[in-house]
């Protein structure tokens, strides 16, 4: 039996939306996200019963966060890539010691693993169906992009506030 | 999920509350504008407690109390008529005003469409019904069962009471025992006579609700 779609949106929205962020940058990233709960609406009706819903809204993400690069791509100029690493885009990040540009600049295949497994919490098997591959090459992919990301740690200044929250 | 992020993604997991409430909002409306939005719902206080106000696109379709469990009546909302289901309070402003007019005594007719999709056969027929008996008077179930013209379904008249999807807009409180005793109701007894003590002109108080 479905639970209202409310709750879908009240349980699964904020994970989701980290996913997405974890994909693009915003406002893209918002955008995603409403696009893949307004698909993810439209079709719940049909969606199997005691379907895995947190996999079916990441795959939706992938698709929207695919769309929204392909956009960026033909929106693309040498001024909004430089508007990109600028303090425009800045404005729009969390505080959070530039993690979300770090995870963004990952190679596609590892910014994907980490997306949905370390921030979407699916399991490899999953997270290999979305991407393609193995569920080794995806469990791989993710590790890479977890060391690749605590290198970024390391090398940036902000290593030491980084630690000091962790601990 | 959360828990099991690596700590080098601790960032990530920060609540981004406005920007969801935002997001939501804005879902919301893009599931209006492309009807998508099958059964709108909000809560309203109300001297009778918190109620539950959902509605279709045809009208509102669904009242509910407290003691009825608005979790429950919104997952067999659900399973009845479609699970696109979501708080959007918008479609609800005209039914949350005039109980509001209602329940400070200013509005004595509900003037709203109405969805009788939960209602069927004999039932319905006896919803049809209430509707007619105005603000202030009360009938007999007999007396309902005899205007449906099934004089002798009395106790069907009162299931229909008891499953009325609208109550307090379709005046099931006006429906008592031909012993002038109050019978029952949907939202307990207490509830049955404070509405109909808002309708004989007294107002109601804390004493009233506490009785």
């Amino acid at each position: 039996m479905k639970r209202p779609f409310e709750e879908i949106v009240a349980e699964h929205g904020p994970t989701v939306l980290r996913v997405c962020r974890a994909l693009l940058a915003r406002p893209d990233a918002d955008d995603a996200w409403s696009e893949t709960f307004l698909a993810a609406l439209r079709a719940y009706p049909d969606l199997a019963d005691g379907a895995n819903i947190e996999a079916w809204l990441v795959t939706i993400a992938h698709h929207k966060a695919i769309d929204q690069l392909r956009a960026q791509t033909r929106r693309a100029t040498p001024v909004a890539e430089v508007a990109e690493t600028g303090s425009a885009t800045d404005a729009w990040e969390p505080a959070d010691n530039g993690l979300w540009a770090a995870l963004r600049a990952l190679p596609t295949k590892q910014r994907q693993a980490v997306a949905y497994h370390h921030v979407g919490g699916l399991p490899y098997a999953e997270v290999a169906v979305i991407v393609g591959g193995s569920t080794d090459a995806a469990r791989r992919a993710a590790h890479d992009g977890i060391r690749a990301l605590r290198r970024h740690y390391r090398d940036s200044q902000s290593i030491t506030l980084a630690k000091e929250s962790r601990s | 999920m959360i828990n099991s992020m690596d700590p080098v993604l601790a960032p990530i997991a920060a609540e981004d509350t406005e920007t969801m409430t935002r997001l939501r909002d804005q879902l919301v409306a893009a599931a209006e504008a492309d009807r998508l939005l099958d059964v709108a719902y909000r809560t309203i206080d109300s001297p009778v407690g918190t109620l539950l106000l959902a509605a279709t696109d045809q009208g509102l379709v669904r009242v509910a109390y407290q003691s009825e469990d608005h979790d429950h009546v919104l997952q067999t909302l659900s399973k009845l008529i479609s699970p696109r289901i979501l708080r959007a309070p918008r479609r609800l402003d005209q039914a949350a005003r005039q109980l509001g007019e209602y329940f400070t005594g200013e509005r004595r007719d509900f003037v709203l469409p109405l969805d009788f999709r939960l209602a069927h056969g004999f039932r319905r027929a006896v919803l049809a019904h209430l509707v007619l008996i105005n603000y202030g008077q009360t009938e007999t179930y007999a007396e309902v069962a005899a205007a449906t013209g099934h004089s002798r379904a009395v106790r069907a008249v009162g299931t229909a009471c008891a499953t009325n999807p609208m109550p307090v807009i379709v005046p099931c409180h006006r429906v008592l025992r031909s012993d002038g005793k109050l019978g029952g109701y949907v939202g307990g007894l207490e509830t049955k006579a404070t509405l109909l003590s808002l309708e004989a002109g007294r107002s109601i108080g804390a004493d009233t609700l506490s009785r």
